[in-house]
């Protein structure tokens, strides 16, 4: 296996780690919001290194240089490959982004130190490949929203129920997986189960509910952390599509797709702000799952085009009105705000990563949706139908809350709402990479599709080069062995 | 220089001068700061002349050396060799394209010229141009497309930027409600536009037009598909043109789109916008050709259309919309020519009733005005007589034809009834239903979003 140049794994996971300890030692709220500003931007630093230097490489996986874990545990226990290494600078910067945009009215309610715990857990689940590592560490993520929740007396019944299923059902089914294990031969019982799981993760319809529970109960930013960097889908990738046979992936693509209708619809429905980004989130995530069963090359390369789009752009959404909330408390939907005329800047961001997060022209998600449909109109021409009714929705569903937040009325301020500078940066970032990403997609369309090809590869499916062939796209051949007993 | 690289210039000309304008009006507002009147309106203007010119010296050309089609290359924009898809940018130069692009820069200008005084001062002065450059872009980019993608990318900028205006005045919730249901028709025409592209894609490994209808330059061009597949995508595209071109059964957001401040709507509802579906139905017309069922649907969706349009048109009370209507008439009647494979008529009717529509729109506001002038000038009020139908419709029929025409065909109405109010319940439903679920497992009946009201929880109110 190839190795980085520096040890940038292990930097990105340790960084936040310390910065935990660090900055819960600290009393003063605003000195801990910058001291996890500058650990955030440090740690998104080492993870954009690490993809830099991954990509350098041109190798499907390596491991960090001066690998201290492997020393101590005579293994590979941070790996990196073509599908987690933009995943990391990605979940890195959703980090970065709220923990900067957080205002000073909220630092008393977010907790700078178990979010920074939390990024630790994150990217070390995206760094690992062992299955008991990865559910070691998603059963570890689910605990600081629970923390949170307790300390701000709201009930964890529903979400304890959840999650604790969610661990169970991981734990059985990888128990019930063994060593020798490939698509061409699944362990049903065991294979279902960990697809149980990492769909209930994922928030796929009918045991979403959890999700809507905790943006009502979390503060925003936390369930924003919880859920974009969408690891139900990195566990299916990781643990369920080296196994799974082709009937379970079609049959989990088919309850994402009844998700991702079901979640637009909800959202045009709801009455309030939170609630309504949740569905629209859970709406697209689910898409992204559609694709990622599909088994494609051009429907994978599509998911994972639109795994990272709506990542920033999702992202951008959720702290457009994370900000808004925190300058008007929790926004209604049942009526108009009016915001524009004080919080312009704010509105235009709310539109843009809205209209990415559905694909429009010329922002970073509009390639990855017309690579997922077209991938599934190649497959099920009802698929491709479905995906664009879902797109549609949501679309539809957007500017109605841009519409009811920000215009509609005439809102009279006491005070300024204006856009704070550390707002700012972020909004610069943000419709740099959305605007950037959608203007210029071959870079990313190309790295994803490399990822593609060797995730398919590694179930076992051989990817005809149509360059040189005629023949249908896909091919089974014989599988390579797994890895999944690492 | 040669031919081929001065076309190549002053095409990128063309397509780059209102995109530089979106970016020149788009970057300052995006770091907050602000661009005088002066300087967007001169900025707007250089941009159009600029770009306006340089196709009419391409037209110039183009007659010049006997050129009918000039494609523009531009090369992928996103490719997978490996898989075949390309996602091509391309742009067409062709006896449908140019006089629709210099068309479409002669009324963007004018209108433009006119909205620089009349919205002078307007609070939303720089929102107005801003959206007015996204409008310009996608319509050139429409209109120049050379494969069915690109032109998709143009269609969304125009509705998007169309949706927008209509609500412009967004302090107030009628032209927010008017945007919103647009925008809505629009998603619904964008998602058939989508699938008929995509369909196309798959059908013929691209989305390029040359590869849809074959050798042969615009109109002659033969279609490459057989006729089912052409039946098809014909009638997404179909669906598409009717909702951009708010034909039956979508034309209840013609008047809701007259709420945009005047310009917009001479320029959109009445010119441009509204002839972007009759544009794409010309620009696939070899497709009519090789499906005669999708040729008589062309047909019919036109007739229905017209009269549809004519009647609304004559019972409404505000000249807005009672021109929203009549554009409606010549738009279901520039389809019939279409349908009946008359395509040069309708390229010129579209061309001169997109003229007249945007003189009568921008001449609206003083239509009161005109009127007296025109009886002062004549001595005597205006009079029109009974009509030839007044005299053979009974009056009973004549009631109720009024009343269909005064509700505008129950359309909105019957969209409502029947496709927003189920699907809204369904969904409502479901939420209850959601609620039941974490009420019981959750063990509380309360959302905390139920106490959620307009600034309970604000700021403002803490300070």
């Amino acid at each position: 296996m190839r190795e980085l140049h520096l040890p940038w794994m292990e930097l990105s996971v340790l960084l936040p780690l310390l910065g935990a300890i660090w900055v819960s030692l600290l009393k003063n709220r605003d000195t801990a919001r910058i001291h996890s500003t500058v650990i955030c931007a440090l740690t998104l630093l080492c993870a954009t290194g690490e993809w830099i230097d991954f990509s350098s490489l041109h190798t499907f996986e390596a491991h960090d240089h001066w690998d201290m874990l492997t020393k101590v545990f005579h293994k590979d226990v941070f790996v990196i490959d073509e599908l987690s290494a933009p995943l990391l600078p990605l979940g890195a910067m959703l980090y970065l982004m709220t923990v900067m945009t957080t205002l000073k009215t909220k630092v008393n309610r977010f907790s700078f130190g178990w979010t920074l715990f939390s990024e630790a857990i994150l990217l070390a689940t995206l760094s690992c490949r062992g299955p008991w590592l990865i559910i070691a560490l998603m059963s570890l993520a689910t605990v600081p929203p629970w923390i949170e929740m307790r300390s701000r007396n709201q009930s964890t019944r529903f979400y304890s129920l959840h999650m604790g299923a969610f661990v169970a059902l991981m734990c059985v089914g990888q128990a019930l997986v063994p060593d020798d294990v490939s698509s061409l031969n699944p362990p049903i019982i065991g294979g279902c189960l960990l697809a149980a799981g990492a769909l209930l993760r994922s928030g796929v319809a009918p045991v979403h509910c959890w999700m809507t529970d905790l943006f009502e109960k979390a503060t925003l930013g936390t369930a924003l952390l919880f859920v974009t960097p969408m690891t139900g889908a990195y566990v299916v990738m990781r643990l369920v599509l080296p196994i799974a046979p082709d009937w379970a992936l079609q049959s989990i693509a088919v309850v994402s797709l009844f998700t991702a209708v079901y979640a637009a619809g909800m959202a045009l429905v709801q009455h309030e702000a939170r609630r309504f980004f949740c569905y629209v989130f859970l709406s697209h995530s689910s898409l992204v799952l559609v694709g990622l069963e599909m088994v494609t090359p051009i429907g994978l390369t599509g998911a994972l085009c639109v795994w990272l789009s709506v990542g920033i752009s999702l992202l951008g959404f959720g702290l457009t009105l994370r900000s808004v909330e925190s300058r008007t408390g929790r926004l209604s939907l049942d009526s108009f705000h009016g915001l524009y005329e004080h919080t312009p800047i704010l509105a235009g961001l709310f539109l843009l990563t809205g209209l990415a997060s559905i694909g429009f022209p010329g922002t970073v998600g509009f390639i990855g949706t017309e690579l997922l449909v077209e991938g599934a109109i190649g497959v099920y021409p009802l698929v491709g139908l479905a995906v664009v009714l879902a797109a549609m929705l949501n679309g539809v569903a957007v500017v109605l809350a841009y519409f009811r937040v920000f215009t509609g009325t005439r809102h009279t301020a006491s005070i300024s709402l204006k856009c704070r500078k550390s707002e700012r940066v972020a909004i610069l970032v943000l419709t740099a990479l959305i605007l950037g990403g959608g203007l210029y997609p071959q870079p990313g369309v190309s790295s994803r599709y490399h990822a593609a090809v060797a995730l398919m590869d590694h179930r076992g499916v051989k990817v005809v080069d149509h360059t040189t062939q005629t023949e249908p796209s896909t091919e089974p051949s014989p599988a390579p062995p797994s890895d999944h007993s690492q | 220089m040669t031919l081929d690289s001065t076309f190549q210039f002053l095409g990128l000309i063309v397509v780059a001068s209102p995109a530089v304008l979106l970016v020149v009006l788009g970057l300052p507002m995006l770091l907050g700061k602000a661009l005088s009147e002066s300087v967007q309106s001169n900025f707007t203007k250089a941009a159009v002349l600029t770009g306006l010119s340089a196709a009419v010296v391409i037209l110039g050309l183009m007659l010049a050396f006997d050129s009918r089609h000039v494609p523009i290359e531009f090369g992928n924009w996103v490719s997978i060799p490996q898989e075949h898809f390309h996602f091509h940018l391309k742009f067409v130069f062709d006896r449908l394209s140019v006089p629709f692009a210099i068309l479409t820069f002669v009324l963007c200008g004018t209108v433009g010229a006119f909205a620089s005084i009349y919205l002078h001062r307007e609070a939303g002065y720089r929102r107005f141009f801003l959206f007015y450059a996204m409008f310009l872009l996608g319509m050139m980019v429409s209109s120049l497309a050379g494969t069915i993608e690109t032109l998709f990318f143009g269609w969304e900028l125009v509705g998007l930027s169309s949706a927008l205006l209509i609500a412009y005045f967004h302090e107030r919730p009628g032209p927010v409600r008017n945007g919103h249901r647009v925008w809505t028709v629009y998603r619904v025409a964008d998602a058939a536009f989508l699938v008929a592209a995509l369909t196309l894609h798959h059908l013929t490994g691209a989305g390029d037009f040359d590869g849809l209808m074959g050798t042969g330059p615009w109109p002659e061009g033969v279609a490459a598909i057989d006729s089912w597949h052409a039946l098809i995508v014909g009638l997404l595209l179909l669906v598409a043109a009717a909702g951009k071109s708010g034909m039956v059964p979508f034309s209840g957001w013609l008047p809701r789109a007259m709420e945009g401040p005047t310009p917009s709507s001479a320029v959109f509802y009445g010119a441009l916008s509204v002839h972007l579906g009759t544009y794409l139905l010309l620009r696939v017309s070899p497709l009519l050709e090789a499906s005669l069922p999708l040729s008589i649907a062309v047909v019919v969706l036109g007739l229905v259309s017209a009269i549809f349009g004519t009647l609304a048109s004559r019972v409404q009370s505000d000249v807005k919309n009672a021109l929203a209507f009549a554009s409606l008439t010549q738009v279901g009647i520039i389809t019939v020519e279409i349908g009946c494979g008359l395509r040069y008529i309708a390229l010129i009717h579209m061309i001169g009733h997109a003229c007249l529509r945007t003189l009568q729109l921008l001449r609206a506001p003083s239509v009161l005005k005109d009127f007296q002038s025109l009886e002062n000038a004549i001595g005597e009020r205006l009079s029109t007589g009974p009509s030839i139908w007044q005299r053979i419709i009974p009056k009973s029929q004549r009631a109720w034809l009024y009343r269909f025409a005064l509700e505008r065909g129950y359309l909105d109405g019957f969209l409502n009834e029947y496709i927003v109010r189920p699907f809204v319940n369904v969904f409502r439903w479901c939420d209850l239903q959601e609620r039941r679920w974490t009420s019981f497992a959750g063990g509380g009946e309360k959302r905390e979003s139920d106490g959620v009201s307009v600034y309970g929880d604000s700021l403002e109110d803490v300070v």
